[in-house]
């Protein structure tokens, strides 16, 4: 995970508090199945172990976690502000498109070009089967459903190339179901919406 | 099919006034009970001790033909670009993969230990319904082919194990692949619903007498919860394959969002189901886990009743998880930290189980012998699985791992670590029961430890490659993207594991061929399936002994003789048939003595002719489908001539003094609870129906549909004057009470015709096609009902005891009474759009 964008990061840093987490958890349990082996027989208290660890071990871990997660993905979600920009995504078997509410007549295919730096709200749609919208660098993926407008918070750090993936499985053309997300500095972006660029 | 017992003590004078020796009982007993012998046996058989064997070897064989496919996988996974299969088989490969091993390995492997251990378990002859043991079996074995079939001719399902449509639908898949996965896997439920309500029916009603829910042994609550939990959670899969079938052959468009349907309304039918399956498969291991490790550790299971407890709230919780895999598909906010919340809070009642296990191997002193590896294997791995299922809870974070090898890597942390592992243990645990003999190569311990480390290896290291964005379900990949080390890996490591799961088969096969006769009780366990001798004798216990605690043997070591000297209920097989107990559910005291058929090849026909319908939709031969039905019908009422007794009875000797009725005299005989049970299930399925028709309501975008249906009175009258006879049927006595019912029937089929009038096309819009299912749901069970109602009425006259004066009125009014529910609720929901706006 090589996070570019502040919802990728956010979720990288929240892996390795899990990933911490649950290595102290798996080492506790197992070291306490090795102690059955090494203490004399008859030293399990029921209540120990059943109320203790069984009900009041998880419930605090789970309770600290929760609240970790919760405010996490309220910052995730897609807020309206001044500065968003929307683009379209409309997947396909095996081709993705894209257009501009803000250069109505662009549209590009596999290529989905994006301000640098800035919050980009995308609406996906499928014309055909289920598909899913990744960008791995960017944001978690969000599934493009028949009849159904999805949208999508991403944003990267700077401009870039990042590689984006159809992720919900899609028949036999899904591993090479790919796109590439471009996301331009402010001049560049400008001179995309005009039609500038390719 | 049966081995004499090694230890039947030969002289011991029986209590009871006709004497009898241990011997000459045993053989008495097994002229009764015994299956046919030789081949003919394997299909006439209904005992419960075949049978349990038959599943578990049928379900072995999945497993290997799930873990050749599995290799497959691994093969062309190995490097990247491989060259090995293209994307249209490899489709097909985790397709079948995901779908054998949940469908046709999992769940009936757990059917083949229930059926194997629970009338033993329990302290009883057989299970409540032998005969739909067997039934459950074949459709097991015949659904099964279809799909082995579709593999070997290369048109196997290939939309993945959930199917999603538009993709598994006409448009994705026109093909007939699809059409094997719905119909296919139905089949095959079948067996599982028929073996949930009997293990269900036999746990409540059938067990040791005096032993009461809370003395039963720990596996028989998981068994139990395991059961409602298939009663309650199969039906929307299978309501969800009945719509998809209607929609790709039919074109019911209850998934076309053009047409008022809506994609989303499968996921949620399947997750509705998928959730709970993946408890319904870890329960019954955590059972197996629950008895063995007392025993491993020579004291008695700390917990129980927090442990009982803990597999209840998980079997409850499961059913509302199930969005937890729908984190993607654009649920709102506070859904998704609602079920976000709850699926993490599923750890709790399974920590409980985890620490009361490890209290239990505390408390004890434990000894490590085979199945006590396999359950260590078990903690190692299912406790990272579960791990990793919090985190994936986490609904950010999930959204990141979604479909890629960190969800394949947890599932098979959580599957095999919390299912096979523990099941090979019980395997092991129970090999001595099964074939009456101790273990005699020591390969097992070299097989763990190749599966173990083959495991670890194949799958630790995926979790990082989907880290890396290593999608699930591609069939190859590009090299430089840092995956080629860990695919290698895994690849290697899968084969290790396939050997390792080689030498078990091995150790199984030659241990059951080879070894020397073991003693009675080789692991010194305290419950009630070691009081017999192994392999066991037809009947299981020469008489029904007392049982007052959880671990009988325990308590009283004396026990296995005195069930042999008949020293318990039932001991003289005097009537030449076979027979049991049913109990009082709470208090354990019996209530009515239990006669069972002898052996009969109906079952398998009535299976073949079930199959015949289900290949007939495959096939699209439509003639054939009401045939085989007609068939089935034909099947079923010959199935109920068997309990055909002209003589009454009255109170008979059970043995001990006691005196107690046959079940054809009493008003609650098996057929009332196990149609209670099945009917659970059914509602289950309707209330899935009406649940999928208030989401396109309120959910699919499409609505309103351009018409609403919109019935006369004729309509209205009909049903209720319909609904009010069958009401009157059940107060009137005698053979009349049969012929109202079936007047209040036909009127209500009426009203279910007049109705569909008012929709003609149910291709028009996902609306029409709901109103023509929940119709045609009414009148399948209005027909089923006057079928019975037509048979009480004739059997009364035939003046057949049970139609008589036992249960069967009972049992009509059970079903007669669902269908004219059923059709009121149809009618007035699909009605009532219309008429009120
Ligand atoms: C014998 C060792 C096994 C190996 C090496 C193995 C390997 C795999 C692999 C590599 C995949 C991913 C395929 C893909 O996404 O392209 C997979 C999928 C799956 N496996 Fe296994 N597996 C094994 C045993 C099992 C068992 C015992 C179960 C269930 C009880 C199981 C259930 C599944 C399911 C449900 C899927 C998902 C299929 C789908 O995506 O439609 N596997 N397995
Ligand atoms: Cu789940």
């Amino acid at each position: 995970m090589h996070p570019a964008g502040p919802a990728a990061a956010a979720i990288s840093r929240l892996w390795w508090v899990l990933l911490v987490g649950a290595t102290l958890i798996f080492g506790f349990v197992m070291a306490l199945i090795a102690l059955a082996w090494r203490r004399p027989a008859g030293t399990g208290d029921e209540r120990r172990f059943v109320i203790g660890l069984g009900l009041a071990f998880p419930l605090t871990v789970l309770a600290a976690l929760l609240a970790y997660a919760l405010v996490l993905g309220e910052r995730l979600l897609p807020r309206p502000g001044p500065d968003v920009v929307t683009v379209r995504a409309e997947a396909s078997q095996w081709i993705w498109r894209f257009g501009y509410p803000d250069a109505e007549g662009r549209a590009t295919e596999n290529v989905l070009h994006i301000p640098a730096a800035t919050p980009v709200d995308v609406e996906i749609t499928t014309t055909d089967v289920v598909h899913s919208f990744w960008v791995p660098r960017l944001a978690g993926k969000l599934d493009a459903v028949p009849g159904h407008v999805n949208v999508l918070r991403i944003e990267t750090d700077g401009p870039g190339e990042f590689a984006g993936l159809g992720s919900e499985y899609n028949g036999p053309g899904y591993a090479g179901h790919r796109f590439t997300v471009i996301a331009h500095a402010p001049e560049d972006w400008a001179a995309f919406l005009a039609g500038d660029l390719p | 099919m049966t081995v004499p017992g090694e230890s039947a003590p030969s002289t011991a004078p029986s209590t009871d006034a006709a004497p009898m020796t241990a011997l000459r009982r045993h053989r008495a007993l097994t002229r009764i009970w015994a299956s046919d012998p030789g081949w003919k046996g394997w299909f006439t058989t209904v005992n419960h001790t075949d049978l349990g064997r038959m599943f578990l070897s049928v379900a072995v064989f999945f497993f290997v033909v799930g873990g050749i496919l599995a290799m497959l996988i691994r093969a062309q996974l190995a490097s990247p670009r491989s060259a090995f299969v293209g994307p249209d088989v490899y489709n097909q490969l985790f397709t079948m993969h995901g779908t054998l091993m949940m469908f046709l390995f999992a769940i009936p492997l757990f059917e083949g230990f229930a059926v194997y251990l629970l009338p033993k378990l329990l302290g009883t002859r057989d299970l409540a319904f032998p005969r739909l043991t067997a039934y459950g079996f074949w459709c097991y074995v015949f659904g099964g082919s279809m799909l082995i079939f579709s593999m070997l001719a290369g048109i196997a399902p290939d939309s993945g194990w959930f199917m999603y449509p538009p993709l598994s639908s006409t448009l994705g898949s026109p093909g007939i692949n699809s059409d094997f996965w719905l119909i296919g896997i139905t089949f095959v439920e079948i067996s599982a619903i028929a073996a949930a309500v009997e293990i269900t029916v036999t746990i409540l009603r059938y067990r040791a007498p005096g032993m009461r829910l809370s003395q039963m042994p720990i596996f028989a609550w998981y068994a139990l919860v395991t059961a409602v939990m298939i009663l309650t959670g199969f039906p929307p899969l299978i309501l969800g394959s009945i719509l998809l079938e209607l929609e790709r052959a039919f074109g019911l468009p209850f998934f076309q969002v053009a047409d008022g349907g809506d994609a989303l309304l499968w996921q949620h039918l399947f997750w509705l189901f998928g959730h709970p399956e993946v408890y319904i498969i870890f329960l019954p291991a955590a059972g197996a886990i629950s008895t063995i490790i007392p025993v491993m550790a020579r004291t008695r299971l700390m917990g129980y009743g927090w442990i009982v407890a803990a597999a209840v709230s998980l079997g409850v919780l499961s059913f509302g998880l199930w969005v937890h895999h729908m984190f993607t598909t654009g649920i709102p906010h506070m859904g998704l930290a609602f079920f976000s919340a709850a699926s993490t809070l599923v750890a709790v009642p399974t920590a409980v189980q985890i620490f009361a296990w490890i209290g239990t191997m505390w408390r004890g002193r434990p000894e490590l012998h085979l199945p006590m590896l396999w359950i260590l294997g078990f903690f190692a791995t299912f406790v990272i699985g579960g791990l990793t299922g919090v985190m994936v809870a986490v609904v950010p974070f999930d959204w990141q791992v979604h479909d890629t090898y960190f969800i394949v890597a947890h599932l098979h942390y959580v599957l095999i670590g919390g299912f096979v592992f523990p099941m090979l243990g019980a395997l092991y645990y129970w090999m001595p029961h099964f074939i009456g003999r101790k273990s005699y190569f020591k390969i097992g311990p070299t097989a763990f430890w190749l599966v173990f480390a083959g495991f670890h290896g194949t799958f630790l290291l995926l979790h990082w490659a989907g880290l890396l964005g290593m999608r699930r379900r591609i069939d190859t990949y590009e090299s430089g993207q840092g995956w080629e080390a860990i695919n290698i890996l895994a690849s290697v490591s899968s084969f290790v594991m396939a050997i390792g799961f080689a030498l078990v088969l091995v150790d199984i096969v030659v241990n059951a061929v080879v070894s020397v006769r073991g003693s009675r009780n080789p692991w010194g366990a305290g419950t009630l399936e070691w009081a017999m001798p192994t392999p066991a004798a037809a009947y299981n216990f020469a008489s029904l002994p007392v049982v007052t605690s959880r671990d009988p043997l325990y308590d009283d070591p004396e026990l296995p003789a005195r069930i042999a000297r008949g020293e318990g209920y039932l001991g003289d097989p005097v009537r030449g048939r076979r027979e049991t107990l049913s109990l009082d559910i709470s208090t354990g005291r019996p209530a009515y003595i239990v006669v069972y058929p002898g052996n009969t090849a109906m079952p398998m026909a009535m299976a073949a002719v079930t199959g015949l319908f289900f290949l007939g939709l495959l096939v699209k031969a439509y003639w054939l489908v009401p045939l085989a039905a007609l068939g089935v019908a034909g099947f079923a009422l010959n199935w109920v001539r068997a309990l055909g007794a002209r003589r009454e009875e009255g109170a008979l000797p059970a043995g001990q003094g006691l005196s107690l009725p046959t079940a054809s005299e009493v008003p609650d005989p098996p057929g009332w609870w196990g149609s209670l049970f099945l009917l659970l299930a059914d509602g289950t399925l309707f209330g899935s129906l009406l649940f999928g028709y208030a989401f396109l309501f309120t959910i699919a975008p499409n609505w309103p549909p351009p018409a609403w249906a919109e019935p006369g009175a004729g309509v209205a009258l009909a049903a209720l004057g319909g609904a009010a006879l069958v009401g009157a049927g059940r107060l009137t006595r005698g053979g009349a009470g049969a012929v109202v019912t079936l007047a209040g029937l036909v009127a209500l089929a009426l009203a279910c015709l007049l109705m569909l009038r008012h929709a003609p096309d149910p291709t028009a819009h996902a609306y029409d096609a709901t109103l023509w299912v929940l119709t045609g749901y009414a009148l399948f069970h209005l027909s089923v009902a006057a079928l019975m109602a037509g048979a009480l009425f004739a059997r009364r006259r035939a003046g057949i005891v049970s139609a008589r004066i036992g249960g069967e009125g009972r049992i009509l009014d059970l079903w007669a009474g669902y269908a004219a529910l059923v059709t009121l609720i149809g009618l007035a929901v699909t009605a009532a759009p219309g008429v009120l706006g």
